[in-house]
């Protein structure tokens, strides 16, 4: 069977399955659109926190980030996991005896202000509508490389599913499709791992493997530092980054992925508190099944795409003697070569083999029928490879077998699609529950609420659709500034809001314009207006300012607070509610 | 707090010890082992891995795992002893 016809059959036969799911799960109430009911068991939840969780980002290109950056991923790595030990303790429990809908109904009520909703509502809006485009961009780039057609249509076909699913099933529907995407995503990932660590290391496990010793005796690790610093590479086990800047962009990172409003939001599925805190545990050890396997797919990825390309001898291979692979991935523009030395191999070593980074392909071929750019550098290396590639061409590079390259087709579509739909739900809800009901008009029924949030997953599926067919070029940049926003407002607001009785509107609302202002600024300087890192404040990079900015949040609304009147007994009342866990079963019925 | 009855505020305090406890573990791995001290223990071999690096990638996410099963079981053990669970 061709390889075509298999990966049709599987991403075909996992949009079936995400399909009859949706219908079986519609949604008839707004408890149900926006948080299924509150009754999910925490297994559940957790394997469907995990698929909302784990985007294309983590599927398709966070082991292309470590394979290429070595000890350094280790900021991703840690802070997108760590963050789940801060939802445990911190936020998940309190906010399910809280018992509202959405994060800006807690920002807003806790802090009994109008402006602090709205602050609220626009970082949730902001961050999410961030995520979804990326991950639209990622379904048609699935789409393209493995079913030829062409990137619009892959997104198109994207939007028409999750639409499916999303707007007829609202949460419960998204739950359960989130449930059966994170098996397939799950074991898309898995089985290429088991697969590779075999065959390079002998070892089953990949979490094991990467540190087995390979048939000469030297290990793998050791292989990987030896053929970096030989193509002069940093030593892949060696950081790059400063300590102050490894630090602060995970904390960064872990305190904005415990302030995304999509994560959050799924805490207040489970029908008691224990279960927020249980389902968090599951939660984090479904993620850790990928996320631990990542730095051995890595690594072995790494190996391999190395000696593939510059032969067994590090001479470099004949381009006309190059794996399909190795031209399938040319036409798709994300690998280039230019036969710099002219002997008609290939060859790769450090160095940007073409100026500015990306190679600019000009509209004809070369003498062995190579892509030609017009933008070749001085540099020896003549090859350029883009981070993204990694795990979707890893079973390629290894050989593997036809029906494994379908399935992690399936799996980054199954990755891509979770983690929109979870977004979608957030942005329609936003818009309904928290601007039409809880500020425009909070006189509209339960049902005509219901429509409004329909309507706001269609308007939010087409502009996610436009902007996965016209990209904006900075959507790489700005995933900085949707951790940065969560971990500036979203985090200290609530985290404050829950541990301290005193803190008052003036202070929350000051904290969190100050928060997002130093944060945003900063970005957006280094970002868009030509900041050089030279100027970096403290050699603090962009995506680790967000904890700067969480930091001046907590200093400032303490200050603010401790000089304005502490806040009325009703919330105090409040505060000391949510605290304590028995109570939360009732609190969906009203 | 006046409102506030005593065991509540006995069980928030013991709540909050625990949460302590644990974040003081939770920085310790993975900002101690991972990236302050990451330079130290890589002059450690374990298991082919050099340590430093081997938390920086896999040993803290297996750590933060076992401190949120941790907190649920010290807390499912502190909400019986209130009389607070569900």
């Amino acid at each position: 069977m061709s390889l075509d016809l298999l990966t049709y059959m599987f991403i075909g036969g996992s949009f079936a399955l995400y399909i009859g799911i949706a219908i079986w799960a519609r949604a008839g109430s707004t408890t149900e659109f926006y948080v299924a009911g509150g009754g999910v068991p925490p297994v559940a939840n957790g394997m469907a926190t995990a698929a909302d969780w784990m985007s294309a980002a983590s599927f398709i290109s966070l082991a292309g980030i470590v394979s290429f950056i070595g000890r350094d991923g280790a900021a991703y790595l840690m802070g997108w996991t760590g963050g789940y030990v801060l939802l445990a303790m911190l936020l998940a429990p309190y906010l399910r005896k809280f018992g509202k809908f959405t994060v800006p109904d807690f920002v807003g009520d806790r802090y009994y202000s109008k402006t602090a909703r709205y602050i609220a509502v626009i970082c949730t809006i902001v961050i999410s509508f961030t995520y979804v485009a990326g991950q639209m961009r990622g379904v048609g780039i699935v789409f393209s490389r493995y079913l030829h057609v062409d990137i619009n249509t892959g997104v198109i076909v994207g939007m028409v599913i999750v639409f499916f699913y999303a707007v007829l099933g609202g949460m419960k529907g998204i739950t359960y499709t989130q449930v059966a995407q994170y098996c397939v995503l799950i074991m898309a990932f898995m089985v290429p791992a088991f697969f590779l660590s075999m065959q390079v290391t002998g070892h089953f496990l990949p979490q094991i493997g990467l540190g087995a010793t390979l048939e000469d005796g030297r290990s793998v690790l050791v292989t990987l530092n030896e053929l970096s610093s030989e193509l002069g590479f940093d030593q892949y086990t060696q950081g790059n980054k400063t300590t102050i800047d490894m630090f602060f962009m995970t904390a960064a990172l872990m305190c904005g992925t415990a302030g995304l409003p999509h994560v959050i939001v799924r805490f207040f599925t489970v029908p008691r508190v224990k279960d927020a805190r249980i389902s968090a545990g599951w939660a984090l050890i479904f993620i850790a099944i990928l996320y631990t396997t990542v730095p051995a797919v890595a690594g072995f990825g790494r190996v391999n795409l190395i000696e593939t390309i510059n032969g067994p001898d590090n001479a470099g291979v004949e381009y006309t003697q190059m794996p399909s692979w190795f031209k399938n991935w040319e036409s798709s523009g994300l690998i280039a070569w230019a036969d710099k030395n002219g002997d008609g191999k290939v060859q790769y070593q450090a160095g940007a083999a073409f100026d500015g980074g990306k190679p600019a392909f000009i509209d004809s071929r070369g003498d062995y029928g190579e892509r030609l750019t017009e933008n070749a550098s001085s540099s020896a290396n003549e090859v350029y490879v883009d981070r993204d590639i990694m795990v979707l061409a890893n079973p390629e590079i290894a050989n593997l077998p036809d029906w494994v390259i379908a399935l992690v087709a399936a799996g980054a579509v199954a990755a891509a699609l979770s983690t929109a739909a979870g977004l979608l739900l957030v942005i329609s809800t936003s818009i309904s529950h928290d601007l039409m009901k809880k500020s425009i008009n909070p006189n509209i029924t339960d049902k005509q609420e219901l429509t409004y949030a329909r309507l706001a997953a269609i308007v939010a599926i087409i502009i996610a659709g436009y902007f996965g067919i016209n990209p904006p070029g900075f959507v790489a940049q700005v995933v900085a500034l949707a951790f940065g926003l969560a971990a500036s407002s979203v985090f200290p607001a609530i985290v404050l809001g829950i541990f301290s009785t005193r803190m008052n509107t003036q202070g929350a609302v000051s904290g969190m314009l100050v928060g997002l202002g130093s944060t945003m600024a900063y970005i957006i300087y280094f970002k868009f207006m030509g900041g050089t890192p030279d100027q970096w404040l403290f050699g603090i990079s962009p995506e680790g300012f967000g904890t700067v900015g969480m930091l001046l949040n907590f200093v400032v609304a303490m200050l603010v607070a401790s000089m304005t009147p502490e806040p009325p007994e009703e919330i105090q009342s409040i505060i000391e509610d949510i605290r304590i866990p028995r109570g939360a079963a009732q609190a969906h019925a009203h | 707090m006046s409102s506030q009855p005593d065991s509540a505020r006995a069980y928030w305090r013991e709540n909050l010890r625990i949460i302590f406890t644990y974040m003081v573990i939770w920085f310790a791995v993975s900002y101690g082992c991972g990236i302050l001290f990451v330079d130290a223990l890589d002059q450690i071999q374990f298991f082919g891995f050099p340590l430093g690096f081997w938390f920086a990638q896999q040993g803290a996410i297996y750590v933060f795992i076992g401190l949120i099963w941790a907190y649920v079981f010290s807390m499912n053990r502190l909400d019986e002893k209130y009389d607070v669970h569900e």
